[in-house]
């Protein structure tokens, strides 16, 4: 490191988003400790944050590297990034009408939520263990603080709790993963990992596959796969709803490409044995998440539940250990990000203080009274579902096609098993919504936050299951510069 | 072609229902018309093909190709053949039929109902004309969010569990086919054109892979036996249009795609699995017949004699030979314009009774001579009575499988003495018996409802007298299928050694 010259030593241009993100997050900070702050401000000041970071995104060139070459700007970290953004500016737009039905007025709420996103931002470009841990951590400790945010309510509380010891477990097998693999070659830099593990010839040393299998643990707790799932269904349904559409998408975006870029640029010689590993994981977690979620009655939980099955689904395309494969992945996790906030920004329309709209029965009938928030709903529903024409179809179809070239038959037909199955209980919200009789409810009026989100991910899940090439062209793109 | 006939018969439906969903709700009348009225005017686009189309080629017609996701390589590609052409044209007819019988049937969510089924309508045309395997299978699966909607919002009462019983079939049976479909994505060479994979010739394991994969989804829609359970309860429950459109066209998607994909695509393995597919068909024959002998159900009943109709279907395809194979095709024609025409005349019936169990009926036929005429007519038809389209079809298809193998014959036979059986006893039930004084004050049929009959008994009588308005569509693509099928010698041998009563 010695003979890096000390002006690329701390390049600003490649993480200028994060660091527009973290200006703003003290900024608001300072915002939020004043005692009266018109309502709108801090919303509107996120929302513009989230949009100026996704610009400087497109503005800065691919290749660039920062901060001792321990962050990188590439396509690859370029896409997850617009995930997060995405995921944060949809979560902006929904929170206000969140915050008004619960009455949670916390000035932390946007700083926290800016905080995890820098995190994962961090996540995504790291090309260095430290630096890994270090965006980890960040993101981490702002979501276990928005979980517990309403501090007066006792799910909220188990919630957090749960969700920090876990958290806390899984970093503490992140860093015994990280020490083993530390120990036996000498570096933190992934790229040079790689080298180093064919140059000692370590791809079958003992201590370095538990040392991976311990960091694929460790973000397989972050991704929500089973059987290191348990957290899951408790935190969704304790967080506060627009805190648990956020945690649904951004953590596991960015998550998910930290096993990416980790497995394939780190330990791509060892794919025989990681391979199968995150297959036992994408499989189990395909069964757990479709079966259980057919026993929730909460929609919270049901869709904790069949966010660990879309986990199963994204991890197909990493196992296959191939450029397509991870472009398949990131293609999925963004529409995912799309049909999942929608979901969400629909309860959030519907919820109200005394947790209307999070019991599955609150649905019965909803077509008769808010028709137009059913017809939504029954999109997202059967996108998740991936029927065609939506995007999730074309989600799986990607994943499929990857999987069963990198010539897993078997693991494509679990895949569509687990995905039939899952269409029993998303049709059951449909079912409830338009088959059965109304109770008397309220017509809701959406408010111009919840009917812009909802704008952006209905044209999205539309839009990429009719048209999907420049996206797919998009996310091909992204792995050349990988 | 450079009018894009067909891309204008799949999507100007689904434009229709958008401007459908910006009538408002509190106009009824007007909802209904403008939906009347799309359905006509699609029905007279399909005008274009009737004239268009050239029935000396087996080639696709009306082609439609473009770029469509170039990463996989699928492509937008459209075209009807012989073996299509029918299909799209009935779709087209079907759909104005149930437009008119739900005038009055429907009530409440007036506007989605028409907005499912001009969806619906859209998405059964493309899976007719769709020549890419991805496209097909878009249009093949878009069906079931329209028609799982139109089965469980307006269906009778236990609509909700037959509405997740036919999602539940028809997507499992799809999704194994979808692994099937991307097997041949790579055998082939990364292509999804259905013409090209057709081509080419596969390893005889993969074929049978094949074969069974497209078996569960294409068996589930027929529906064959052992997986007809769905039918039954969703016919039953669904509203009449639904019963009218899952009778006339849904089913007909699953024999379809035998003719389109597994047989052209698969012809060893479809050689090799003849017999097992004549046994089911055969099995799907008497089975279904003996079980419309118990049903107390007017519409549970016409559901089962579904099941033994369309095992004529698949025994005629699955002969292999050109009287087999066109009967088939024709057979599904006819029956969809005969169980259709049937489901319309229940839902006429029901609409004024509300009850669908035959023991509450009886003496209809003096209190409702204009309809018991019709039904007659509907019934004969469907029993195969010499100048109606069924004895066309029936005649056809025991002398294809005659021709396959002659016990299948005697066995097919044995179902039409029973469909015979409890077709007429039905009638008989139904129409003649004591008239039931509850229902002496019942109207007979009005205009608009002999407006539905009087098209659907001339298409019987017409078809039954001249079959080759709709055989000549079919020859030349049929021929050239079984060419493909049996290879050149014996599809030549078939077509000459095989005399065709009804002319060539």
């Amino acid at each position: 490191m010695n003979a890096v010259p000390p002006l690329m030593l701390f390049s600003v241009s490649p993480v200028a988003p994060e660091l527009v993100l973290v200006g703003l997050g003290l900024l608001l900070v300072g915002i939020a400790s004043f005692p009266k702050v018109p309502k709108l401000i801090m919303p509107s000041v996120t929302a513009l944050g989230a949009l100026v970071a996704l610009m400087l995104l497109y503005t800065t060139s691919s290749g660039a590297t920062s901060l001792m070459n321990m962050l990188v700007m590439d396509g690859y970290s370029r896409f997850f990034k617009t995930i997060c953004l995405v995921a944060l500016l949809l979560t902006v737009l929904i929170s206000e009408r969140y915050r008004t039905a619960v009455d949670m007025r916390h000035g932390e709420y946007y700083c926290l939520m800016i905080f995890a996103v820098v995190g994962m931002m961090v996540m995504i470009s790291a090309v260095d263990l430290i630096m890994l841990y270090v965006g980890l951590e960040l993101m981490a400790l702002s979501v276990y603080c928005l979980v517990g945010l309403l501090k007066h309510d006792t799910r909220a509380n188990e919630a957090a709790l749960k969700y920090f010891l876990m958290g806390a477990f899984s970093s503490g097998f992140f860093l015994y993963g990280l020490t083993l693999i530390y120990g036996l070659t000498g570096t933190t830099q992934l790229s040079e990992l790689a080298q180093r593990i064919a140059l000692l010839d370590l791809s079958a040393n003992y201590a370095l596959l538990a040392g991976l299998g311990l960091v694929a643990v460790a973000f397989a707790f972050k991704v929500a796969a089973a059987p290191f799932h348990m957290w899951t269904p408790d935190v969704y349904e304790g967080a506060p709803t627009a805190v648990t559409a956020f945690m649904s998408v951004a953590p596991k975006a960015a998550s998910f490409a930290v096993l990416g870029r980790v497995l394939m640029e780190g330990f791509p010689m060892m794919h025989d044995q990681w391979g199968p590993l995150l297959a036992v994981f994408a499989l189990l977690s395909m069964a757990v998440g479709n079966i259980v979620a057919i026993a929730q009655t909460n929609i919270k939980r049901m869709l904790a539940y069949s966010s660990i099955a879309h986990a199963g689904y994204a991890l197909l395309g990493i196992l296959a250990g191939t450029a397509e494969g991870l472009s398949a992945t990131m293609n999925y996790l963004l529409i995912y990000a799309l049909m999942s906030l929608g979901a969400f920004a629909i309860i959030v329309h519907l919820s109200s203080r005394d947790g209307r709209g999070e019991r599955l029965e609150d649905y019965k009938g909803l077509a008769q009274d808010n028709p137009l928030a059913a017809l939504l709903m029954l999109l997202f529903m059967f996108s998740l579902t991936g029927i065609p024409p939506t995007a999730g179809f074309m989600g799986k179809l990607y994943l499929l096609i990857a999987i069963m070239n990198a010539g897993h038959l078997w693991l494509a037909l679990g895949a569509v098993l687990f995905s039939a199955i899952s269409a029993y209980y998303y049709l059951r919200l449909v079912r409830y919504m338009y088959m059965h009789e109304a109770k008397p409810a309220p017509r809701l009026v959406f408010s111009f936050g919840v009917a812009a989100a909802l704008c952006v991910s209905v044209f999205g899940v539309a839009a990429l299951g009719v048209v999907p090439s420049a996206v797919l062209a998009w996310a091909g793109q992204a792995m050349l510069g990988f | 072609m450079d009018f894009p006939l067909l891309s204008i018969l799949i999507f100007f439906p689904v434009i229709g229902s958008a401007a459908l969903l910006c009538v408002p709700r509190e106009r009824p009348a007007a909802i209904k018309a403008l939906a009347l009225g799309i359905s006509c005017v699609e029905f007279l686009l399909t005008l274009p093909i009737w004239l268009g189309f050239d029935k000396t080629t087996h080639l696709m017609q009306f082609v439609e190709r473009r770029s469509w996701i170039p990463v996989w390589n699928v492509q937008y590609n459209l075209g009807i053949d012989g073996i299509s052409v029918l299909f799209v044209l009935l779709a087209a007819f079907i759909t104005v039929l149930c437009v008119l019988v739900s005038w009055s049937a429907i009530t409440v969510k007036l506007k989605e109902f028409y907005v499912a089924l001009l969806l619906l309508q859209g998405a059964m045309v493309g899976v007719f004309c769709a020549l890419d395997f991805v496209l097909f299978y878009l249009f093949w699966e878009a069906m079931l969010i329209p028609m799982f909607l139109l089965i469980g919002v307006w269906g009778g009462p236990n609509r909700v569990y037959a509405a997740v019983k036919f999602f539940l079939y028809t997507l499992v049976g799809s999704l194994l086919m979808l692994v099937g479909i991307l097997v041949l994505y790579f055998a082939s060479g990364r292509t999804f054109d259905i013409l090209v994979l057709a081509g080419q010739s596969y390893p005889i394991t993969m074929q049978l892979f094949l074969f069974w994969a497209f078996f569960a989804a294409f068996a589930v829609k027929v529906p064959m036996w052992p997986v007809h359970t769905w039918l039954p309860d969703a016919h039953t429950e669904a509203p009449t249009a639904g019963s009218v459109v899952l009778a006339g066209i849904l089913i007909k998607m699953g024999a379809y795609g035998f003719l389109r994909f597994s047989m052209p695509i698969l012809p060893d393995a479809t050689r090799m699995m003849m017999e097992p597919m004549i046994v089911l068909s055969l099995i799907g024959i008497v089975y279904g017949a003996m079980v419309c002998l118990s049903q107390t159900d007017v519409k549970r009943l016409i559901a089962y004699s579904s099941v033994s109709h369309m095992g004529f279907v698949t025994l005629g395809l699955f002969a292999m030979n050109t009287q087999g194979v066109e009967g088939g095709i024709l057979q599904m024609i006819n029956h969809g314009v005969v169980t259709g025409a049937l489901f319309l005349g229940i839902g006429m019936v029901y609409e004024r009774t509300h009850t669908r169990k035959i023991a509450d009926y009886g003496g209809l036929a003096s209190i409702m001579p204009k309809f018991s005429g019709f039904f007659l007519l509907f019934t004969m038809a469907a029993v195969g009575l010499p100048g109606t389209n069924g004895f066309v079809g029936e005649f056809l298809i025991l002398l294809g499988g005659f021709g396959a193998r002659p016990w299948a014959a005697v066995f097919a036979a044995s179902g039409v003495i029973l469909g015979a059986w409890y077709m007429l006893w039905l009638y008989q039930r139904v129409f003649f018996n004591q008239v039931n004084t509850a229902w002496s004050t019942l109207s007979d049929l009005n205009g608009r409802e002999v407006m539905i009959m009087v098209p659907m008994a001339l298409l019987i009588l017409a078809i039954g007298f001249f079959p080759n308005i709709l055989l000549s569509f079919m020859h030349v693509s049929v021929a050239h299928l079984l060419e493909r099928v049996m290879g050149g010698s014996a599809a030549v041998a078939g077509i000459t050694a095989g005399v065709n009563p009804f002319g060539g």
